[in-house]
């Protein structure tokens, strides 16, 4: 049997990407190039599994890179928000 | 000229206009009911006053001075003798009324916490993060509504309830008191403006007590105007009437509270006046009867003219009725190119273009002049440059023509060689609307090639279609080169051809290219001449004992000389005809090399639409646009050109079986039916292993309707093949890909098998039978819609009857599905309209939120990939290393 009742590190499993919080001076210089302010990234709520066991706080920027079908490994950001719930 | 105007839409904000801003903005109050005097003209002070706009020709706005055409109207204003609440605002009114004291008109939040929210409220606007700042209104408001105390001023609150659609109530030890607008207005003037703020308010421009109206604004006289009609009688616009009736009762009520009148009387005379502004806002509001004309018909009030498909929005603004355009029913024309559209010359003549006069062109320009307006080609209309429009229908057009200029302007009718726009609803694809050249032809259709049905999704069965003539030079050199057919033969789905041969193109192209073709010099001439070829013919591939040619060398003659290309077959899909080597016997891979079909037949896997990777394709991706369109104008004409030489048809004798074919299916059934009958009785003898997750009759029914449909069918279908030959027109076609397949053939010369409604064998009707022909729970296949022959034979009654069953079942689902999709794609369109691929590859939404790095996590535009793919590897070693 699986790992029943125990704690699961989900940062292991295969189907979750990597994740990692950009340092703030890098997140600027990101934030410059595409010429966007933070909320105008995609977002991710503080919420997610993997921003809490990260451990990224309101405000950071994540950085995750994904397995792609077309591109092989694609670098996407989220900007992490208290909870998420429709834009307006 | 009108100026242009540069500056820049920044913001646009919504608010409540406060009876302050209604007065300043108002140019009369309206103090009488009465509209026009016994001459019949308007009464100053009457909700027809001139000074609310000028709208009879010649009349000139005493305000502005400016005659019909450019007066914009001006507000008038109605001040009421009791306030009277908005009913759009009703809802809100509540939560506000819910939300504070009715004492102090503090929301009922205790004073630290009250600071504590403010300061989070001004720090999250400050963050935009507007999602937390409607959440925490909600929180407050939520909050406040249950308090009953209030934490401020220590007075147990009121409670208040809104019966729809706009009375008030508060509750009372002995039930519930109605509350008259004046103190819901006198309630919500308490609340201070901070506390406006923390319900989500905006005290600068949408004050909670100016939902509540004292003034109502008068909209100008261009906003309902008065029709004239033959008789000369005047008739009112709806909202002008029910303006009358306002005024009329608010002139009434301040009557009654001036005089002293009683309460009662006062209180029902204030009762009409919210019903008619009510209605005057809004006549199809639940709760309260629609006001009526006199002939009974529903007047409209304000919300109806700005709701609904074909309210101001979506039928005024979001789509509009155009010039230059025409509609008619279309119909197909196999000889036209998939560039052009054929236009009656009665369209011709009523749609102009507008060709600017110059040296070169004003001697062809004055002749279309002197033809005018009924004999085409001509002209409709000059326009000189000093702007002037000039009729040719009424001006004597010999002078007319004599005084053409250069810089003046024709508008000229439609002509050859012209480009519209063509386009069929439901516009659900960019291929709906294609540009097309313009050929002016007799008789009163549009005509259009039959290759580009598809895209459009046209037939013939009465389709009408619009056509759109673009008036500048600008509109029609873009249209010319983003929006002309053959750009879009690839569609940016998968970057495949979506324009390409159906059924007799298909079946043409293998009766032409198949190995037993043999053709004359005449036959070559006759398959010739419709594709307009101009040359030399080949060597005949046999010179004894008498000239032949092979459809295969007749294609050749038109592919680009360095062209190669390699695919297997339709028909080789089938694995009787299947080859994997070069020296196919049945001659079905089809290789081109250096521009000679050198073998395999040419059927829907090269010259079928949305097949990706086939002829045309490749063409386009190696030769561009004009050579593949090319292509399919000319090949295209030969195919069907065979088909009308070989007499392609189907008839009963091309589906009737021999005697010992007909054994053989009889024997297959006979079998599947003893299976069935094994089941069933497994089944009762209670020995019938249940399948996972089933119950043990649906393991029955499963089972059942797997032996009898698709196994037996496809079984039908191979005994079907091996005595049925290429040779047979219907077999051509299911093979081919043209039309049909071994399935549908089996229905026809075997039988229709198994019918099932949402997946079961027929079962409801009766109890526990279908029809009182059978026995209550017969499970055998016959009782349960087994139909045992096909068409060619024709069905029994109860078959007939199971027929029917399942193909209602069809009609259904396509009606449904329709519907569904059609609302799914609105939707889809509305969500998804804004987003724009940027020059740095990714894609971001208007207010600049990015929803992808980069377009397709690969930046590449599908409609230049193979299936999704950026590279086709195999494509680009074979055209270097074999080419």
């Amino acid at each position: 049997m699986l790992n029943m009742g125990g704690k699961v590190n989900i940062l292991e499993h295969e189907l979750v990407p990597r994740h990692e919080i950009v340092p703030p001076e890098e997140a600027h210089k990101i934030l410059k190039e595409l010429g966007v302010e933070p909320w105008q990234l995609p977002w991710i709520s503080l919420n997610d599994p993997v921003v809490r066991a990260i451990g990224a706080r309101p405000g950071d920027i994540v950085r995750i890179y994904r397995k792609s079908p077309t591109a092989g490994t694609f670098i996407a950001y989220r900007y992490v928000v208290p909870e998420v719930t429709k834009k307006s | 000229m009108t100026s242009v105007i540069t500056n820049r839409v920044a913001k646009i904000k919504f608010g409540i206009l406060s009876p302050d801003e209604i007065r300043k903005m108002s140019v009369t109050a309206i103090v009488t009911a009465n509209v026009f005097d016994t001459d019949g003209a308007p009464i100053d002070g009457g909700v027809m006053d001139t000074r609310m706009g000028s709208i009879e020709p010649g009349e000139v706005c005493p305000l502005c001075g400016n005659k019909r055409d450019s007066c914009v109207g001006h507000f008038g204003h109605l001040e009421l003798a009791k306030p009277v609440i908005h009913v759009a605002f009703a809802k809100h009114i509540l939560a506000y009324l819910k939300a504070t004291c009715s004492n102090c008109g503090r929301v009922k939040v205790p004073e630290d916490e009250r600071e504590d929210l403010l300061k989070l409220l001004k720090d999250l606007e400050e963050l935009k993060l507007n999602y937390l700042k409607k959440r925490l209104h909600e929180y407050i408001r939520r909050r406040a509504s249950t308090t009953t105390t209030c934490p401020h001023c220590g007075q147990p609150t009121l409670e208040y309830k809104l019966e729809k659609p706009h009375t008030f109530f508060i509750k009372t030890e002995t039930g519930f008191r109605k509350v008259t607008p004046s103190e819901v207005r006198k309630h919500l003037e308490k609340i201070p403006d901070d506390d406006v703020r923390l319900l989500g308010g905006d005290p600068q421009d949408a004050r909670p007590e100016w939902m509540v109206l004292t003034v109502l604004p008068i909209p100008p006289r261009q906003v309902r105007p008065s029709v004239i009609l033959e008789t000369g009688m005047r008739s009112e616009d709806d909202l002008t009437h029910k303006l009358v009736d306002v005024v009329r009762t608010n002139i009434r009520v301040r009557e009654h509270v001036e005089s002293g009148a009683p309460e009662q009387i006062i209180e029902d005379e204030w009762e009409l006046l919210q019903y008619h502004v009510t209605t005057y806002f809004d006549n199809e509001v639940s709760g309260i009867p629609p006001a009526r004309h006199r002939a009974g018909k529903y007047l409209k009030g304000v919300a109806q003219r700005l709701k609904g498909k074909e309210g101001r929005f979506r039928g005024n603004l979001r789509g509009k009725r155009v010039d230059y355009s025409a509609r008619t029913v279309i119909s197909p024309d196999p000889n036209l190119s998939i560039n052009e559209v054929g236009v009656p010359e009665e369209v011709a003549k009523k749609l102009t273009v507008p060709e600017r006069v110059t040296p070169w062109n004003i001697e062809f320009l004055r002749r279309l002049v002197l033809n005018g307006p009924d004999k085409w080609p001509g002209a409709n209309h000059i326009i000189r440059p000093d702007g002037r429009k000039i009729n040719l229908k009424y001006v004597d057009r010999k002078a007319a023509a004599e005084s053409l200029e250069p810089g003046f302007i024709v508008e000229r009718h439609l002509l050859d060689g012209d480009i519209v726009l063509f386009n069929r609803q439901p516009s659900l694809h960019r291929i709906s609307v294609m540009a097309h050249i313009v050929r002016v032809l007799p008789y009163k259709t549009f005509r259009l090639n039959l290759l580009v049905c598809p895209p459009y999704n046209a037939d013939f069965d009465g389709d009408e279609m619009n056509l759109h003539v673009p008036q500048s030079e600008e509109a029609r050199a873009e249209v010319r080169v983003l929006m002309l057919v053959e750009k879009h033969i690839l569609t940016p789905r998968y970057g495949g051809p979506i324009i390409g041969g159906l059924q007799d193109y298909i079946s043409g192209a293998y009766l032409l290219t198949s190995k037993s073709t043999l053709l004359t010099k005449e036959g070559v001439a006759r398959l010739l001449a419709p594709t307009g070829y101009r040359g030399p013919l080949p060597e005949p591939a046999i010179l004894k004992p008498r000239e032949y040619w092979t459809g295969k060398q007749l294609i050749s003659l038109f592919l680009p000389r360095d062209f190669n290309y390699r695919k297997t077959s339709t028909i080789g899909k089938a694995s009787v005809l299947r080859c994997i080597d070069e020296d196919c016997p049945h001659d079905s891979i089809i290789i081109i090399k250096n521009g000679v079909l050198l073998e395999g037949v040419i059927d829907k896997s090269s010259i079928g639409r949305e097949e990706p990777e086939n002829i045309v394709h490749w063409l386009i991706k190696e030769y561009g646009e004009n050579v593949a369109r090319e292509f399919m104008d000319r090949v295209y004409k030969m195919f069907i050109a065979t088909c009308e030489m070989y007499g392609l048809t189907m008839s009963y004798d091309h589906l009737a079986i021999r005697e010992e074919v007909k054994k053989a299916i009889y024997d297959i059934i006979e079998e599947k039916k003893s299976e069935v009958n094994e089941l069933i009785k497994l089944y009762r003898e209670g020995r019938l292993i249940p399948r996972p997750g089933k119950t043990l009759e649906e393991t029955l029914e499963d089972e059942i309707i797997n032996a009898m449909s698709k196994k037996l069918l496809d079984e039908v279908a191979d005994v079907l093949t091996q005595h049925l030959s290429l040779t047979n027109p219907v077999v051509v076609m299911a093979r081919t890909g043209a039309r049909g397949n071994p399935v549908n053939l089996a229905q026809m010369s075997g039988l229709l098998a198994q019918q099932t409604v949402r997946g079961k064998r027929l079962s409801r009707g009766y109890e526990g039978r279908m029809l009182p022909h059978f026995k209550p729970m017969d499970l055998s296949a016959g009782a349960r819609g087994f139909v045992a022959r096909g068409f060619v034979d024709g069905l029994d009654p109860l078959e007939f009857f199971f027929h029917t069953a399942a193909g209602r079942e069809g009609l259904i689902d396509t009606a449904v599905r329709t519907s569904q999709s059609g609302y799914m794609q609105r939707r889809l369109i509305n969500a998804l309209q804004d987003l724009v691929v940027n020059y740095d590859g990714s894609v971001r939404a208007t207010s600049g939120e990015i929803v992808q790095l980069l377009y397709g996590e690969d930046g590449v535009d599908p409609t230049k990939s193979d299936h999704g793919k950026s590279v086709n590897v195999d494509r680009i070693i074979e055209k270097y290393l074999k080419g």
